[in-house]
């Protein structure tokens, strides 16, 4: 059993209340390790906490508890300055290929800014190094002298990508990187990433809402709700044997490409299920133990597929 | 949120076009100064008051003074004195409102309320109770004005800056390793540009007309050297014996501001501030 690249231990990021508002506890004790050249494809809907989780295991967002390593070092107890020098081996791609670029700041050096914050090549070299990561993301090195206004959505993703990669990193936060794009430039970046996973032993957490797109590139798959993750397991496990009922629920939302079958799902669907949280209550859970003595909500339902007893609607049982 | 294409405004271009053609005749005027003005603007002649001669464009003032090289002279006096007082509000500006913008909370905080109370004052009156206790030196004059637009430039700087560094290509630049500073200056800084442009010029409208009033008032640079405001003054009571003497400095001073306010507002469309 080789060593995690990544552990997340207990991660939690709860937002001050405001206006009245109660705090919003976006990201709520989530685990989980990332193996070395592995993907975990972390997926739910608008609003469970996928991108605060990615960001908060990337240091960009304050933590309220728990403890991300990477490589064996805490960064949660890191300085900010230690942190920053940690950032050549975690390596963000945002969602919006659109926004996530300097619109003022030719190719050339925006891929030259992370190898010239980490020193990582010598300035003489940095010209050769950026050639190579345009070549690396298979686009034109000649076009580096170009604003990222130029190019198309796609080609903007492979900058994002090629600058993310410019430092070697170890892993990368991948948040929904092809999610602004159309569909056939998205099968396209997710090949590139693929590759790029094969030739550089990289690991990802892939954040997405598609689980068509996260089945094809993840390992391992966590299913979030409610800021929780309530299902884990490798890929083939989660999408074949759905165990969480919101997990069925999510892959139930798959609509069928057969306008009659699709019609016929709608029809039958019964009512959505109230998922809720279980603080605060007593008694036994769904799979029977009764968690008052402080033991773990997970419930292994096959080897290395866990399931939370959390967030089960009532009346269902596994 | 996406930097939207920048569209070319035609009007603005215009206008833009107008207002740097305006800007470079006066300053040529500034640069030139004593050597295209046809006389000495201390130098005397016995005819007081004169209207328009072949010698003097003109005429003269009230001892006998050629206007015209009054006029050029007085004018590198007037716009020296708003260039540099501009340059140093703009330059405290920027420190002022980055640091406030993009730091935020309690920084934030303690900055805009100090120069809250520098806002509170109407410029004009806190220009003159600063000269008037300091002694009207140009230094003095130009220290004071340069606190008096500190506040609207440390603003206009905030504004932006405040909504800058949340967008995507800051969290960006954060995720790649880039420092703090770094990020301030060179991610969250340029986006911001286009209105401190425009507000910098609208301030040097403003400024023209400060510093002429406060040199009118009698606060300005002392004699014997002109400059526009105080040759006003000096001119009020001759104004029905030699109106050009008062319409001089005034044209002068109108077109100088308007230089601003046309470059002001062509910017403004040319860049799109404000639409966005």
């Amino acid at each position: 059993m080789t060593a995690p690249l990544l552990r997340v231990r207990d991660l939690s990021v709860t937002f001050p209340a405001r206006r009245g508002r109660p705090p919003v506890k976006a990201v709520d004790r989530v685990s989980f390790d990332i193996l070395p050249g592995r993907t975990v494809g972390l997926v739910g809907e608008s609003g469970s906490g996928k991108t605060t989780t990615g960001r908060a295991i990337l240091q960009l967002q304050a933590i309220t508890g728990g403890s991300v390593s990477l490589l064996g070092k805490d960064l949660t107890k890191m300085s900010s300055s230690d942190v920053r020098a940690m950032r050549r081996h975690m390596q963000f791609v945002l969602q919006n290929p659109y926004s996530s670029l300097h619109p003022r700041m030719k190719v050339a050096d925006i891929l030259a800014e992370p190898l010239k914050v980490h020193r990582s090549v010598p300035a003489e070299r940095i010209p050769e190094r950026v050639a190579e990561l345009m070549t690396l993301v298979n686009m034109d090195p000649a076009s580096v002298r170009r604003y990222p206004h130029e190019f198309s959505g796609g080609q903007r993703q492979r900058i994002v990508i090629a600058r993310a990669l410019a430092v070697n990193p170890d892993f990368v936060v991948c948040d929904e990187p092809v999610s602004a794009l159309d569909v056939r430039t998205q099968s396209q970046i997710v090949d590139l990433l693929h590759d790029l996973q094969d030739k550089l032993k990289l690991s990802y957490l892939f954040i997405a809402h598609d689980l068509a797109i996260v089945r094809a590139v993840a390992h391992q798959v966590a299913v979030m709700y409610g800021g929780r993750i309530v299902e884990f397991g490798d890929a083939d496990d989660v999408y074949e044997n759905p165990s969480h009922p919101y997990t069925r629920n999510l892959l139930e939302a798959v609509p069928i490409p057969d306008p009659a079958r699709q019609r016929a799902k709608l029809a039958a669907s019964v009512v959505d299920p109230q998922f809720r949280g279980r603080d605060g209550e007593t008694g036994p859970c769904v799979f029977g133990h009764d968690h008052a003595d402080g033991t773990s909500e997970w419930h292994e339902v096959g080897p290395g597929h866990a399931v939370s007893c959390r967030f089960w609607p009532p009346g269902v049982t596994p | 949120m996406s930097e939207p294409a920048p569209r070319p405004r035609h009007r603005g271009q215009v206008m833009v076009a107008v207002g740097v053609a305006m800007l470079a005749t006066l300053i040529l005027i500034m640069i030139l100064g004593p050597s295209i003005a046809p006389y000495s603007p201390s130098a005397t002649s016995p005819n007081s008051l004169d209207g328009p001669t072949a010698a003097h464009w003109l005429g003269t003032d009230s001892i006998g003074r050629d206007l015209l090289s009054r006029l050029i002279v007085g004018g590198r006096g007037t716009l020296t004195i708003t260039f540099v007082a501009v340059a140093l509000a703009l330059t405290a500006g920027l420190i002022l409102g980055l640091t406030s913008g993009y730091i935020g909370g309690k920084v934030d905080l303690i900055i805009m309320r100090l120069l809250d109370v520098v806002f509170a004052f109407p410029v004009f009156l806190l220009a003159i109770a600063v000269v008037a206790a300091l002694g009207p030196t140009v230094k003095n004059l130009i220290l004071t004005i340069a606190i008096v637009y500190t506040p609207a430039m440390a603003r206009v700087v905030r504004a932006p800056v405040l909504s800058i560094k949340r967008w995507d290509h800051v969290e960006a630049a954060r995720s790649v390793g880039v420092g703090e500073f770094a990020i301030a200056l060179r991610h969250v800084l340029p986006m911001a540009i286009s209105p401190i442009l425009v507000q910098t010029s609208l301030i040097l409208a403003n400024t023209i007309f400060t510093v002429t009033a406060l040199s009118f008032l009698g606060l300005g640079p002392p004699p014997p050297d002109p400059n526009w405001g105080s040759m006003l003054a000096e001119a009020r009571q001759f104004m029905e014996l030699a109106p050009l003497t008062v319409i001089g400095p005034a044209v002068a001073i109108v077109f100088a501001s308007l230089t601003f306010i046309v470059l002001a507002n062509g910017l403004r469309e040319m860049l799109d501030v404000g639409s966005r």
